[in-house]
């Protein structure tokens, strides 16, 4: 490889959005033949820079150079017909045809103005096998499993004349079978010339498949290393960096009764397959627990089966003693559970209602707010008018619709409305997802508030940083699994390496 | 089917998009425009309607001022003479004679539209509410007049309610889409009519065993006429009741825990899920109220005037659909409703046989130009609303996927 020629070269790009930097003056190199992967944290600028090469953005500053030639890619169109193919995780298949047809789609081959179905079932079939890319032609893409779903991408990519490939993300979706079946596709790939880039928050994969690593942060490039000499340590501190800590002022805690128990929590995801394994903690009262890890390795399945939203396959979950293994949301509730969901505008609020609804959601049945199957849109309003002045929501009043207030006065109404009911346990998954700094701060007092009024908290969230500063204890979540229980103090790379699988084998799990 | 694809939905905004619904979107509507919107797109369909009538070499405005005197709404104009007034009042009969179950199955459709739900099925539940109206009212002849109607209302009611609630329990229990059953269960409704009414059928007229058609409802149990000759078709008492139904609609809607918890449903069921709100219990709920007010209506129109079903009348009724293009035009709202069943009302009534001047325009053109009207109005309100329809429809067949919590955007 190291004697390899160019194939592509990113120089300086610069991506703004607005204020927001998304790229800041980034190098990237990619080499004929070579893997290269692209590592990150949520948010570090991976998806944009491959967006700006796939054409879908267009740099601030900066140029793209294929094979040493300067080109412009204003659109997905021309990025094809240089030769650049992206296969983007969440597939762009007509699943009702073929996969022969998806294949050539845009391109069929015809004979007058019909499809000449044999020369595309043949052309897909002589593209499979010289790549191991293991594909029924005639088989309906609905059929297939994500999997295969995933060769087809690749294919068709392939298909167009891709000599550089772009993977986003493409292990989020798989299985861990499938994702060994993808890299053996890759390193076939690779043998034939094509240049891959693989875009991963996972260290293990990074470190499996490709010949080097760039590392973004923040949008900007740390740096570009070789794997070989690489370790997940290594490559966990270019990646989580050594950022000073929002610290949040907080007292040291004194935890009282086992309020959320969770033992032996087996939990599948929409494709039954495991998302969760053998989960089991505790979260005492004046307690905040975080549980930390890389996005989709079973936070969602989790907190679904803690809240009632999805029933689990086997284990347990105990609520102040009481058994609530699957009851279904409202009993969850009435037990003490309250929920800031993971995402307010799909779970946490109905944003047609006004606020004085959306406040009501959990208690419009209780008798401070209806009679006898009637309402008193009076007490709705005026029970509003104090909670958004208790938790200075800004922008509306009790006839406000929720979807006109911006994203952090909606997270406080969410909030306001879980604190309403005096629950026991709180859940708070990604409480601050999509907030700026302000709307953080306000969130983050107010979990080390109601901690300290004796509620239980498990916080689950995507910042790592969030969870150090807020959490008495951490618990980081892999595939499913609890991997290891660090105190918030631990350093970071520590928490890289668990997060990424890395500490499995010297934490107990 | 596996795990289906489809076209990658825009990345996140960090938070999320917020989900669309039918609902959403229809309220979205009523933000926007108020109550200009329908009335832009009845004119509309008015205008394209005028074109069509030019089309056919006949002057527009005459024709639409004869269909206007047609539905006997210049009954209001004071200035009318004595006899246009007599006969605009029997042409103002009919058409509230029609606009009442219109109010009625239009509220079928728009209080399933406002739970997130399509009821096609405001035929089906009118029809077997009909069955039971006529079955009930032309049986138990010694009743007292007041509790047989009653017994008559209650009986259409919960027939109708009990054909909506099937739809809706096969979407709680199977996620069946009520668009599909209630499709079907109208045919099953139709057919099971012919069956009973028809030739040796179990409920055919005791009398003339070679006509298709009920027995007639008894005396006792019509509704009395409070405006024109029962003898010639007067203005029921049943106006009322679907007035009054119009009220119970809205107080049901926006006064009851029962309404909070459809509106939050039709707006978001994600979010309403995760409130502890059973999303399938209304849904069944929901759907048998919507077959309870189609089922009424079938009754007042038993009771009201018609006195029998007909077999060959049962597959060529519309009143349980055109409650679909009332609802639309009318936003889903109860006074919306009101309006645009009158107008509806108006318009059958207006270009019927025996109110349209056939010098101005011929009549059974006429039938067809309310056809093109209503199918304008019904394609410009609801294209959109439709689109945002499917959309969620496709979605919800793919099972078990869920738009991934996914990372925000990488900014």
């Amino acid at each position: 490889m190291p004697g390899a020629p160019v194939a592509l070269e990113l120089r300086g790009i610069t991506k703004r959005f607005g204020s927001l930097v998304a790229n800041q003056a980034i190098d990237f190199e990619l080499k004929r033949g070579e893997i290269h992967a692209l590592l990150g944290e949520n948010g570090a600028g991976k998806s944009t820079l491959m967006n700006v090469l796939y054409g879908l953005h267009q740099p601030d500053e900066g140029e793209i150079l294929l094979d040493g030639e300067p080109v412009r890619i204003d659109s997905a169109r021309k990025a094809i017909g240089l030769g650049i193919g992206m296969v983007h995780q969440h597939f762009m298949l007509v699943p009702v045809m073929t996969v022969a047809e998806n294949l050539v789609l845009g391109s069929e081959p015809h004979q007058g103005p019909l499809l000449d179905y044999k020369t595309a079932a043949r052309r897909t079939r002589e593209l499979s096998e010289r790549f191991g890319l293991a594909v029924d032609p005639d088989a309906l893409v609905e059929d297939l499993g994500v999997g295969a779903q995933q060769r087809v991408e690749i294919l068709r990519a392939l298909f167009r004349g891709a000599k550089v490939l772009v993977l986003d993300e493409p292990t989020a979706v798989l299985t861990a079978q499938e994702a060994q079946d993808l890299f053996d596709v890759l390193r076939a790939l690779k043998a034939d010339g094509t240049s891959v880039v693989f875009i991963s928050h996972k260290l293990n994969e990074v470190l499996d498949v490709s010949d080097r690593v760039t590392v973004l942060r923040r949008g900007e490039k740390v740096d570009t290393v070789q794997t070989e000499g690489s370790t997940e340590r290594s490559l966990a501190r270019l990646m989580v960096g050594r950022d000073v800590l929002l610290r949040v002022d907080k007292p040291t805690h004194d935890p009282g009764d086992v309020m959320l128990e969770v033992h032996d929590l087996e939990v599948a995801d929409d494709r039954g397959l495991p998302a969760v394994r053998g989960v089991s903690f505790d979260v005492r009262a004046r307690e905040i627990v975080g549980v930390a890890g890389v996005d989709a390795n079973g936070q969602s399945e989790l907190i679904e089966a803690i809240t009632g939203l999805r029933r689990p396959e086997s284990g347990s979950i105990r609520v102040d003693g009481h058994d609530l293994t699957g009851a279904g949301p409202r009993a969850i509730q009435d037990a003490g559970v309250g929920h800031i969901a993971e995402d307010r505008h799909r779970r946490g609020l109905v944003l047609e209602f006004n606020l004085a609804e959306n406040l009501s959601l959990r208690s419009y049945r209780g008798r401070a707010l209806s009679r006898l199957g009637f309402l008193s849109p009076k007490r709705m309003a005026d029970r509003a008018r104090g909670l958004l002045r208790d938790y200075d929501v800004r922008g509306g009043e009790g006839e406000t619709r929720a979807a006109s207030l911006s994203g952090g006065n909606q997270q406080k109404v969410v909030i306001a409305r879980e604190l309403s009911a005096d629950p026991k346990v709180l859940i708070a998954a990604q409480p601050t997802r999509g907030l700026d700094v302000g709307a953080i701060e306000f969130v983050h007092r107010r979990l080390v508030e109601e901690r300290d009024e004796g509620r239980a908290i498990l916080l689950v969230s995507l910042e790592l940083e969030e969870i150090r500063s807020l959490s008495d204890r951490v618990l980081v979540i892999y595939e499913g699994a609890i991997v290891a229980e660090l105190p918030p103090s631990a350093s970071e790379e520590d928490f890289g390496v668990a997060m990424t699988g890395g500490g499995r084998a010297e934490v107990p799990a | 089917m596996s795990d289906p694809v489809g076209p990658a939905p825009t990345p996140e905004a960090p938070g999320g998009q917020a989900p669309v619904t039918v609902a959403g979107r229809l309220s979205g509507y009523l933000r926007g425009g108020g109550v200009i919107t329908p009335l832009l797109t009845a004119l509309l369909a008015f205008l394209v309607g005028g074109l069509v009538v030019l089309l056919t070499g006949k002057d527009p405005i005459a024709t639409y001022k004869a269909i206007f005197d047609g539905t006997g709404l210049n009954w209001f104009f004071p200035w009318i003479s004595e006899d246009d007034r007599i006969i605009a009042g029997l042409n103002l009969q009919q058409t509230l004679i029609l606009t009442t179950p219109l109010m009625l199955t239009g509220l079928a459709v728009a209080f399933a539209f406002r739970c997130g739900l399509f009821n096609i099925g405001g035929q089906g539940q009118y029809l077997v509410g009909a069955y039971m109206a006529v079955w009930v009212g032309s049986s138990f002849a010694s009743m007292p007049a007041v509790a047989h109607i009653l017994l008559c209302m209650f009986a259409a009611c919960a027939a109708g309610a009990l054909w909506g609630a099937i739809a809706g329990l096969l979407k709680a229990t199977t996620g069946a889409n009520e668009v599909i059953t209630t499709i079907m269960l109208n045919w099953i409704a139709i057919w099971t009519g012919a069956w009973l009414f028809g030739l040796g059928g179990p409920l055919q007229n005791d009398t003339q065993a070679s006509v298709p058609v009920s027995n007639d409802v008894v005396a006792g149990a019509k509704l009395p006429v409070f405006w024109g000759d029962p003898e010639l078709q007067g203005l029921h008492i049943g106006l009322f009741v679907a007035l009054a139904m119009l009220v119970v609609f809205w107080v049901l809607l926006n006064r009851t825990v029962t309404g909070y918890e459809v509106r939050a449903v039709g707006f978001n069921p994600e979010a309403s899920r995760a409130a502890g709100i059973s999303v399938g219990r209304n849904y069944m709920l929901v759907m048998a109220v919507c077959g309870l007010f189609a089922g009424l209506a079938a009754s007042l129109d038993v009771l009201g005037w018609q006195f029998r079903v007909a077999t060959n009348d049962i597959p060529i009724n519309n009143i349980g659909f055109l409650g679909i293009a009332v609802a639309l035009l009318g936003r889903n709202t109860a006074i919306g409703t009101m309006f645009s069943a009158l107008l509806f009302g108006g318009l059958l009534t207006g270009t019927s046989v025996r109110n349209l001047d056939p010098e101005v325009f011929a009549p059974e053109l006429a039938t067809a130009l309310t056809y093109i009207i209503q199918g304008l109005i019904v394609l410009l309100v609801s294209a959109d609303i439709l689109v945002v329809y499917l959309w969620r429809l496709r979605r919800r067949i793919s099972p078990g996927r869920r738009p991934p919590p996914g990372e925000p955007v990488e900014a």
